[in-house]
Order: structure tokens, then C-alpha cells, then sequence
């Protein structure tokens, strides 16, 4: 697809850094306001949906790139795995708060509540990853082409 | 008592989305207005009269009478598992119009008997 | 036991581990794949040694508070483990049967992928203890085989698929909505928690509306008769180890058990007025009306599918007549019906890899190139139409000496009788298939690699075998104490619980 005018490239150009700012901001305070990995990875990935729609989709044609956002969903949720499994691997129970229980922080700041800002990273980075792999899969990709 | 109503409606104009058009696209929104109507339920059934949204910030008492949390987390989920089904249609959608250049519902009839 | 989760934990870490590893290497996907079954069904044969005993698992630590459970509960008591018998070495014989048989098909480890995700789902569901567990799972294996039954992409495949899933969705909205108005009506999730309450509100309007909508929901995904039109579609289309796989065991694991596990232990065979009489008439009608639509059909694959819908009637059948035998009739048929319709699948898919193709009247004459598939499909054909001393034979005895003593004598008539039908299609499909003279395309065909040969062996001779579980001694170890549970009925939740 090609890319818009350059009124939308500039704004675009503006616009960029407080979205995906206002993203990463969701998915860290998670576990104190609203939100949460889900909700963050959304607005990540309309992050980089706007950049491809405003500057055409021949900045996306390597392979290399379309297979990154495969590989970033799937290290995204390997690694989602791999924090619910510490607690087994530790004796104690699957999806165990030990960060919690061994390092708890004070109420209402930002490094308190063990694993859930960990989980809330992971899911943000994979559901952020999969919905652009979704869009490029759909929008750009040709018959017979794979990711 | 309206707004229980008032969702089970949706749910139907859904559900007669889904029965009687003849488009894949629109059996397709059909499906994701069921799913919208029954995220409404979901968290309209956790209202209590008086509440207020159950976040604990340093102004709120942990004794304040606060709506019922565990539909909401149940609606987040559902939200997810609604947005995973519909990828997975639309891209078959897409694919289906390559094979038989058609989306009409009528004409997608190879598997008979 | 403390390490119940890991029956999820092993194969979802293995299925995001082999997206990752296979892009460096691409062979890494099988090793991995089969490494994860073959534990996972050394692990459910360990967990025999706990039959008769109620096993719970609270993820997070969350321990009841005052005896109501608040957080995710994980249980296993005998009916699971029979479950978790049929779901892991199925899915392990089928595992290594895929490893031959999709070089034919391209991008073989998003099919492991997502072969291993469907069994995660389907250890998911069998080892859930609350509602919103098992419809999370139930989700990740319904995503899972959509995926799959459209895997060769063909445009057949891709119309089997989307009306499974058009159907397939809705069932799982109306499982939602079902579950939306069981959290109004109890306030709580927890199968055991809700059982102890729901005995003390009795019968009520709201818990008959809740029983419709699951009863449509679930007997959706266990294409029960008038909710069966997926069916003959999807399971042909599919390649054929996921057609063994979703016939013999996601049918069985999405639909029958829990539809067992919510009306005889959640709400109570006896608290909702006519659901015993509804699965005996669904059971019957899937029974008989997809017998003699198998009779008219040419395509192998689809009359097997079609045979599978009249199993599972019987299988209703058995469980609504709600005496202990016709429990005993129904989980033993279960475990039957999965040994020998993933064998037949499995032989018709050899029988794609030799000749490519599926059509009865053109083929012709394969006994003599492909012995090893041609007896093994007999023997699977016979153990289900009821010949002794196989083991579908005993299962079925069971079934209707259970109708005879609940006093429905016409409809243990109608049993037999579609017994004999059965019969009739599977000879004609053995003889067409296999017996008469050979096709001259087919001169230079060859018998099944060994993998698919040795699985389609090891599956015929537990379909021999099985019959042996009812002698007295096995029986009290495996399948006493399962009927025991579902005989306790609304005790589930004292079981769970502690009591």
C-alpha cells in the first residue's frame, strides 16, 4: 500500500512518541491503575500500524522484518511461561508470587506487588507483537507468502 | 432489570445476524455483536447498588461497598478470546474469497451429503 | 500432588519453545513435539496409582479462605484419570503417526505448535475444578482445531473449517452466556462450592434457562443429532491424525464429559426435571439417524464421521438411563470408541498417503499391498460394530442390559438394531476398500512407513485388549471408581472440598 501526504507523515511524526509512550506507561503501572498488559500491548501495536499506514508498507518488504514480529510475539510469550513456572521449578506452587512473599514493596509504588508488572511486560510485548503480525499478515502480505 | 433485557436483545440481533444473512462478512459481525452482548452481561451482573469501581487508591477505605471484581476479569478474558476468534474468521474469510471469488454463502457448497 | 500442573505447563512450553528453536533449526520441531507426548503419557499412566482418591490443586497458593475456594482450583478424582488416559496416549500415538505422515503438507512446526497447544487445552479441560477454567481452555482447543482442520489449505478444507467455526462460535457464546447467569444465580464458579449450593436451592426457573443453554453449548461441540451439521465436514477435511485426534478424543473430552461432569455432579441428575429424558432422546436420534445416513456414503472419511455421531448416541444413551450399569456402559464405551475410531482414522490415513485419495468405489483391492492396515482396520471395524471378543462388544453388551433393567425395552431393540446397521456399513467399506481385485493405478503402491504401522498396531491391540477391563480385578482399579464418582453425584463437592 502506498503512504499518505505529508500533512499525515508530520503529525504522525509528532504523534508517534506520545503513543507509544502513553502504551509502555499502561502496561507498567498495571497493577495500580487500569489496564494492564493487554490493554497496553494494544495501543503498542496501533503504535506501529500508524507508522506503517502513514509511510506505506515498501518500509516493511524484507523478510527479515516480517519475521521479527513473529520471533518478538514468540519470545514474548515464552517468556510469560517461564515467570508462571518459577514457583513450580522452586517447590513451592505454579504461578507463586514469590517476589511477593520474599521482597514485598509499600502499597501504591511502582515496585510492589512480586510478579505481576513482570507478567504485565511480557503479555505487553506479545500481544503488541501478535496484533501487528495479524495486520501484516492481512494488509500487506501476498497469496501463497508466509511470516 | 431494563439493561438485562436490553442485552439479551443484542444478543439476539446477533444471533439473527449470523442465521439469516447470507454474507460471510456479515455472518462474521453477527458473531462478534453475540460476543459484545454477552461482555455486557458479564458485567452487569457484578453491579451492587451504591458501589464504586473496585480499584484501593490511599483516598479509598478498604470498607467502601465496591461493584463485584471477578466479572470484570472474566470480561477481559472473554474480550481476549473474542479478538482471537475474530482474527482467525476474517483471515479464513480472506482466503475463502481467493479460492471461490465469492463471499455469498449460497455459493460456497462444494461439501454436500 | 504437587506437580498436577504440569499435564498445561509441558505442552505450552513446548509449543512456544519449538515456534522459536525452529526457525534456527527445522528439524528441532519433531524431537521437541514427542519428547512432550511421550512424557506426558508416562505422566498420566503414573497418575493411576491414585484411582479412588480426589487430588486437589489451588494454582497460586491460594488456599480456601473459611471453605469457599476463590481462586483457580485444579481437581482429579477417577473419572479425570480415565480422561487424561484417552487425551495423552491418543495424543501420543498420533504424534508419532504425524511425524511420516505431514511431509506431505508444508510448515510442519506451526503443526506441531499447534497440535501441542490443542492438547494443553484438552488436559486443561479434563483437570479444570471451576466453570471459567474449563471455558478458557475449552477456547484455547476449539482456536486450536479450527486451525487444524483447515491445515492443507484447500478450498474444501477452508469451507469445513469456517462453518465449524461460525457453529463452533456460537456454541461458546451460548456457553457464556450460560455462565454469566450460573455466577448470578450461585454467586460462586467452583464446581464443588456451586454443587453444595445448588442442592440447597432446589429447582428453580433460572437453573432450568442455564440447563438449555449448556445443553446447547456443549452438546454443540459433542455434535450431538440436531446440533451435528460441523461434523461431517470438519472431520474429513482435516488431515489425518487431527481427524483421529478430534474424532476420538476433543469430541468426547469438549461434549460428553462435560456434560457429564456439569449435570450429574454440578447441578444433580435429579435437580432438573428432564434431562435424563432429553439425553436418552438426543442419544437415540443421533444413534439411528446417522446410521443410515452412513450407509449411503462413498467417501470413507465421512462415513467414519458419520460413525462417530451414532457412537456418541450411544454414549448419551448409556448416560442418560442414570443407573450405576449404564454409567459403567457409557465411560467404558468412551474409552472403546477412542481406541478404535483413531485406529480406522489413522488407517484411512495411510490409505491417503499411498493411493491420495478417499472415494470407496475407486479403490479396490488394497489388501494385498497394505496388509498391516487392511487387518487393523478390520479389527477396528469389528470392535466397534460389536463382535466378540472384542472390546467393543462388552461395552455395548453393557449398554443394553443397562436399557433392559431401566425398563426401556424398545429402545434397547433400537440399540441392537443399529448395531447390526453399523455392522452392515463397516463390511461394505472394508469390502470396497479393501477385499475384491486390485485397481491397476494402484500396481505399485507400498505399505505404511513403520512409525504409522506401529501405532496402528499398538492401537488395534488395545482395542483387543480392552474388553479385559471388566474382569473383576481391573475393573475396581480403573473403572469402579469412576462410576463411583459419578454415582455420588452432588457429593463431588464434599469429596473436593474436604469433607
Amino acid at each position: 500500500m502506498r503512504g499518505m501526504t505529508l500533512i499525515v507523515k508530520q503529525i504522525t511524526n509528532l504523534m508517534v512518541p506520545s503513543i507509544l509512550l502513553l502504551g509502555i506507561y499502561v502496561v507498567l503501572h498495571g497493577h495500580l491503575t487500569p489496564g494492564g498488559g493487554f490493554a497496553g500491548g494494544v495501543l503498542i501495536a496501533g503504535c506501529f500500524t500508524l507508522l506503517i499506514l502513514a509511510y506505506g508498507s515498501e518500509n516493511i518488504k524484507s523478510e527479515a522484518k516480517k519475521m521479527q514480529a513473529s520471533l518478538t510475539e514468540s519470545i514474548g510469550i515464552f517468556l510469560f511461561w517461564f515467570i508462571t513456572i518459577i514457583g513450580l521449578l522452586n517447590g513451592t506452587y505454579f504461578f507463586y508470587n514469590i517476589i511477593a512473599k520474599t521482597n514485598p514493596g509499600e502499597p501504591f509504588k511502582l515496585f510492589s506487588a512480586g510478579i505481576i508488572p513482570l507478567c504485565n511486560i511480557a503479555i505487553g510485548i506479545e500481544v503488541g507483537a501478535a496484533l501487528f503480525s495479524i495486520f501484516i499478515t492481512l494488509a500487506i502480505l501476498k497469496v501463497g507468502e508466509r511470516l | 432489570m431494563i439493561v438485562f433485557i436490553l442485552a439479551i436483545i443484542l444478543f439476539s440481533i446477533g444471533l439473527y445476524g449470523i442465521l439469516v444473512k447470507r454474507n460471510l462478512i456479515k455472518m462474521i459481525i453477527g458473531l462478534v455483536i453475540m460476543e459484545y452482548a454477552i461482555n455486557l452481561m458479564l458485567a452487569l451482573v457484578g453491579f451492587r447498588k451504591g458501589g464504586i469501581a473496585p480499584i484501593i487508591t490511599p483516598e479509598i477505605s478498604e470498607t467502601a461497598t465496591f461493584v463485584d471484581p471477578l466479572p470484570q476479569a472474566i470480561v477481559l478474558t472473554a474480550i481476549v478470546i473474542g479478538l482471537g476468534t475474530t482474527a482467525l474468521l476474517v483471515s479464513f474469510a480472506v482466503r475463502i474469497h481467493e479460492k471461490y471469488d465469492t463471499f455469498d454463502v449460497r455459493k460456497i457448497r462444494k461439501l454436500r451429503g | 500432588m504437587n506437580l498436577l500442573p504440569l499435564f498445561v505447563v509441558v505442552p505450552l512450553g513446548t509449543a512456544f519453545l519449538t515456534l522459536i528453536i525452529s526457525k534456527l533449526w527445522n528439524r528441532s520441531a519433531d524431537w521437541l513435539a514427542n519428547i512432550a507426548t511421550i512424557f506426558l503419557m508416562a505422566f498420566a499412566l503414573y497418575y493411576l496409582r491414585f484411582a479412588g482418591q480426589t487430588i486437589t490443586y489451588f494454582a497460586g497458593g491460594w488456599e480456601p479462605v473459611e471453605g469457599i475456594p476463590f481462586g483457580i482450583a485444579m481437581v482429579v478424582d477417577s473419572l479425570t484419570i480415565i480422561m487424561l488416559l484417552i487425551v495423552n496416549i491418543v495424543g501420543f500415538g498420533v504424534n508419532i503417526y504425524s511425524i511420516n505422515y505431514m511431509s506431505h503438507y508444508t510448515d510442519k512446526p506451526k503443526y506441531y505448535t499447534l497440535f501441542l497447544l490443542m492438547m494443553a487445552g484438552l488436559n486443561g479441560v479434563v483437570i479444570s475444578g471451576d466453570l471459567f477454567n474449563l471455558f478458557v481452555f475449552l477456547e484455547i482447543t476449539a482456536i486450536a482445531s479450527y486451525a487444524l482442520v483447515a491445515f492443507g489449505i484447500g478450498s474444501e478444507e477452508l469451507e469445513a473449517s469456517f462453518k465449524y467455526q461460525i457453529l463452533g462460535g456460537t456454541a461458546s457464546a451460548l456457553i457464556l452466556l450460560g455462565l454469566a447467569l450460573f455466577y448470578f444465580m450461585t454467586g460462586t464458579l467452583n464446581f464443588a462450592d456451586a454443587s453444595q449450593l445448588i442442592n440447597q436451592i432446589g429447582t428453580n426457573p433460572a437453573l432450568i434457562f442455564i440447563s438449555i443453554l449448556f445443553l446447547v453449548g456443549f452438546g454443540l461441540k459433542a455434535a450431538l443429532m440436531p446440533f451435528h451439521s460441523w461434523l461431517p465436514d470438519a472431520h474429513p477435511s482435516a488431515p489425518a491424525p487431527i481427524s483421529a485426534m478430534l474424532s476420538g478424543v476433543v469430541i468426547k473430552v469438549l461434549g460428553v464429559y462435560t456434560l457429564v461432569r456439569i449435570f450429574i455432579n454440578v447441578f444433580g441428575f435429579n435437580n432438573v426435571p428432564f434431562i435424563p429424558t432429553i439425553f436418552i432422546t438426543l442419544g437415540i436420534l443421533s444413534m439411528v439417524v446417522s446410521a443410515y445416513l452412513a450407509l449411503g456414503q462413498n467417501d470413507y472419511k465421512r462415513l467414519l464421521a458419520y460413525s462417530s455421531i451414532s457412537q456418541i448416541g450411544y454414549v448419551m444413551f448409556a448416560f442418560g438411563l442414570g443407573t450405576p450399569l449404564g454409567f459403567l456402559g457409557g465411560i467404558f464405551h468412551l474409552l472403546n470408541h477412542a481406541a478404535s475410531k483413531s485406529l480406522l482414522f489413522l488407517n484411512s490415513g495411510a490409505i491417503v498417503y499411498a493411493t491420495d485419495n478417499r472415494d470407496m468405489t475407486k479403490m479396490g483391492g488394497l489388501s494385498k499391498k497394505m496388509p498391516i492396515t487392511s487387518y487393523t482396520s478390520l479389527i477396528g471395524s469389528l470392535s466397534i460394530s460389536g463382535i466378540p471378543p472384542l472390546g467393543g462388544f462388552w461395552s455395548k453388551l453393557v449398554i443394553i442390559i443397562a436399557a433392559v433393567q431401566a425398563q426401556h425395552y424398545i429402545l434397547s431393540g433400537v440399540a441392537i438394531l443399529i448395531s447390526i446397521v453399523t455392522l452392515v456399513y463397516y463390511l461394505k467399506s472394508q469390502r470396497l476398500a479393501f477385499g475384491g481385485a486390485l485397481n491397476d493405478i494402484y500396481k505399485n503402491i507400498k505399505e505404511a512407513p513403520f512409525a504409522m504401522s506401529f501405532i496402528c498396531i499398538l492401537l488395534a491391540l488395545l482395542s483387543i485388549g480392552m474388553g479385559l477391563l471388566l474382569l473383576p480385578s481391573l475393573r475396581s482399579l480403573l473403572l469402579n471408581p469412576a462410576v463411583d464418582v459419578l454415582k455420588n453425584g452432588i457429593d463431588y463437592g464434599k469429596n473436593v472440598l474436604g469433607g
